[in-house]
């Protein structure tokens, strides 16, 4: 199904928390929604999950909207809001049992599906036990159990592997994939190296306002105009070196790399690469190449210039 | 309908498994039996078979208790961040009220099934006027009824639980005891306003025996209005988290 976030504005009354915000998610896609504490995400998806309606703007899930088929958009919904609240006094199974109940899971289907769920989440040693016996990361599987349960075709996950062992971790990140290859997805995260392994596309909001939109490699480029690489070239004085480096037409700035005496960091000017003018300087001058590294930026930098920047 | 039950046969079972439930009936079987059968203005005393002792005593007891009741129906959901999950449900937000509605009723129902021996045992010692007895055990229905309306509307107000039993009883005592107050205080049709408005001159002559549409209408009126209070509330403040 295709969740289509059409421009929407919601505000507590002179804070504007979601500012005309619009994305998209196909189906077949797991969207990374991404954003400093405070953003607007948390609100974002709760107007998505027909939680609280939005002031402007609309979304359409399937086709529906959230202003007039509220109750249809649910059904097709599994959603793990950020604080995982659960009835901590009811043991799992009752708990998954009245999920499905409300899900509108047929009753016939039932036992299956919260046999299925026990088993993907790993719970079955605790399926009798009551919710506030467990430890955080049982919990955090029960949220998810819960969202999983009637075989949505939108899930919406807010940090849904916080709490989880390393193990548990690789575990639901491959069941997110997997999931993610037939429905829809909308995974709220801080970890950013989980948004990049698991996402196909990255949104990133910043104050209420969306200021990225597209996938990790894309936001890494458009983030990132000027060339930056490492080099090491050795037979030569790193002094002469230096100079020359700096002597090149494309070269902004050479800076020495502390502790290494032969390598350099050269930044070049913008859209030009120096690469190949540093080799045939080399090659002129006799010097050895014997290292070479263009320097990626991370995605933490990109998250953090788009975010603290404006 | 079918979703109401799903809420409803949930947060019953969870009256159960807290003991909230246990404590209730053994409270209120405690308290009405001993004011029925040993003290006071008991049975004995009144020299007749009919449990009027007992309806005037369940009449003070429920009035206290229900707010317990309904305190935590809508407070810890809210608290907890559990009403998100429930709202993001396909459910209405009627279908949560009255399902927390009437698993608050089916627990007085249970109590007051209990209660039910009194009556076989009376009826055994003389001549009981059924109409009454009955008439009185459905008053009590309706008088419950309305105070779990009223705290489940207090309870819309507040995530503490302890604000939402005292605003409870705040908004109770009105209905229970000071519009009959100030409608016997004053006259004319301002008293007779007043009097209208009494919970208690309603349930009285309920118990008395007497089927009264006006009555009816009333207690009608106070539970629709407590649940609409109680619905505006909620959706003001799922709509502006």
């Amino acid at each position: 199904m295709e969740v289509i976030i059409d421009n929407i504005t919601k505000s507590y009354g002179i804070q504007k928390a979601v500012d005309r915000v619009s994305f998209q998610a196909g189906k077949g896609e797991i969207l990374g929604f991404l954003g400093p504490n405070g953003a607007g995400k948390t609100t974002t998806m709760r107007i998505i999950t027909c939680f609280m309606a939005p002031d402007e703007g609309d979304v359409k899930i399937g086709g529906l909207s959230i202003h007039e088929k509220p109750e249809e958009i649910k059904k097709h919904i599994g959603y793990l809001p950020e604080s995982n609240p659960l009835y901590k006094d009811m043991p799992v199974i009752d708990y998954l049992h009245y999920v499905a109940e409300l899900q509108q899971v047929p009753k016939s289907l039932i036992r299956h599906r919260i046999g299925e769920m026990i088993q993907v989440c790993g719970l079955k040693a605790e399926k009798y036990k009551k919710i506030y016996e467990l430890s955080k990361g049982y919990q955090q599987r029960v949220g998810l159990a819960q969202a999983l349960i009637h075989d949505p075709e939108v899930l919406i996950l807010d940090e849904p592997t916080s709490g989880l062992d390393p193990n548990q971790i690789v575990e639901i990140r491959e069941l997110i994939r997997k999931i993610g290859k037939e429905k829809t997805v909308i995974l709220c995260s801080h970890i950013l190296a989980e948004v990049e392994a698991t996402c196909d596309r990255i949104v990133i909001i910043n104050k209420g306002q969306l200021v990225a939109d597209g996938t990790a490699t894309n936001l890494r480029k458009q983030a990132q105009q000027k060339e930056i690489f490492r080099v090491t070239i050795e037979d030569g004085d790193r002094n002469a070196i230096f100079a020359a480096l700096q002597g090149l037409e494309s070269v902004e700035t050479v800076d020495f790399i502390p502790k290494q005496l032969q390598s350099f960091e050269i930044l070049s000017k913008a859209n030009v690469s120096s690469r190949k003018g540093v080799f045939r300087l080399c090659v002129a001058k006799g010097w050895t190449i014997t290292e070479m590294i263009l320097v990626e930026r991370k995605l933490e930098e990109v998250f953090r210039d788009l975010t603290v920047n404006n | 309908m079918s979703k109401i039950w799903i809420i409803a046969k949930k947060e019953l079972t969870s009256f159960f498994d807290s003991l909230m439930a246990y404590v209730m009936i053994v409270l209120f079987l405690g308290f009405s039996g001993f004011f029925t059968w040993l003290f006071g203005s008991d049975i004995f005393m009144s020299g007749q078979a009919s449990l009027r002792s007992f309806f005037s005593i369940a009449f003070w007891t429920l009035f206290f208790f229900i707010p317990a009741v309904t305190m935590g129906l809508l407070t810890d959901e809210r608290k907890t961040g559990t009403l998100e999950l429930l709202v993001t449900k396909p459910v209405s937000n009627w279908q949560i009220i009255l399902g927390k509605f009437f698993s608050a009723l089916l627990l007085i129902c249970i109590t007051l099934a209990l209660t039910l021996p009194y009556y076989f045992t009376v009826a055994s010692i003389g001549k009981v006027d059924h109409g009454a007895v009955w008439m009185g055990y459905l008053g009590l229905l309706f008088l419950s009824a309305s105070y779990i309306s009223i705290g489940l509307f207090a309870g819309s107000l507040t995530n503490n639980q302890i604000v939402a039993f005292l605003l409870a009883l705040l908004i109770g005592i009105f209905f229970h005891l000071i519009f009959e107050l100030i409608g016997s205080a004053t006259g004319g049709w301002f008293g007779g306003f007043f009097n209208y408005l009494s919970l208690s001159n309603h349930y009285e002559s309920m118990s008395r025996g007497v089927v009264d549409s006006k009555d009816v209408i009333f207690f009608l009126s106070v539970i629709l209005s407590g649940l609409l209070g109680t619905e505006l509330v909620l959706h003001k403040r799922t709509s502006s988290y």
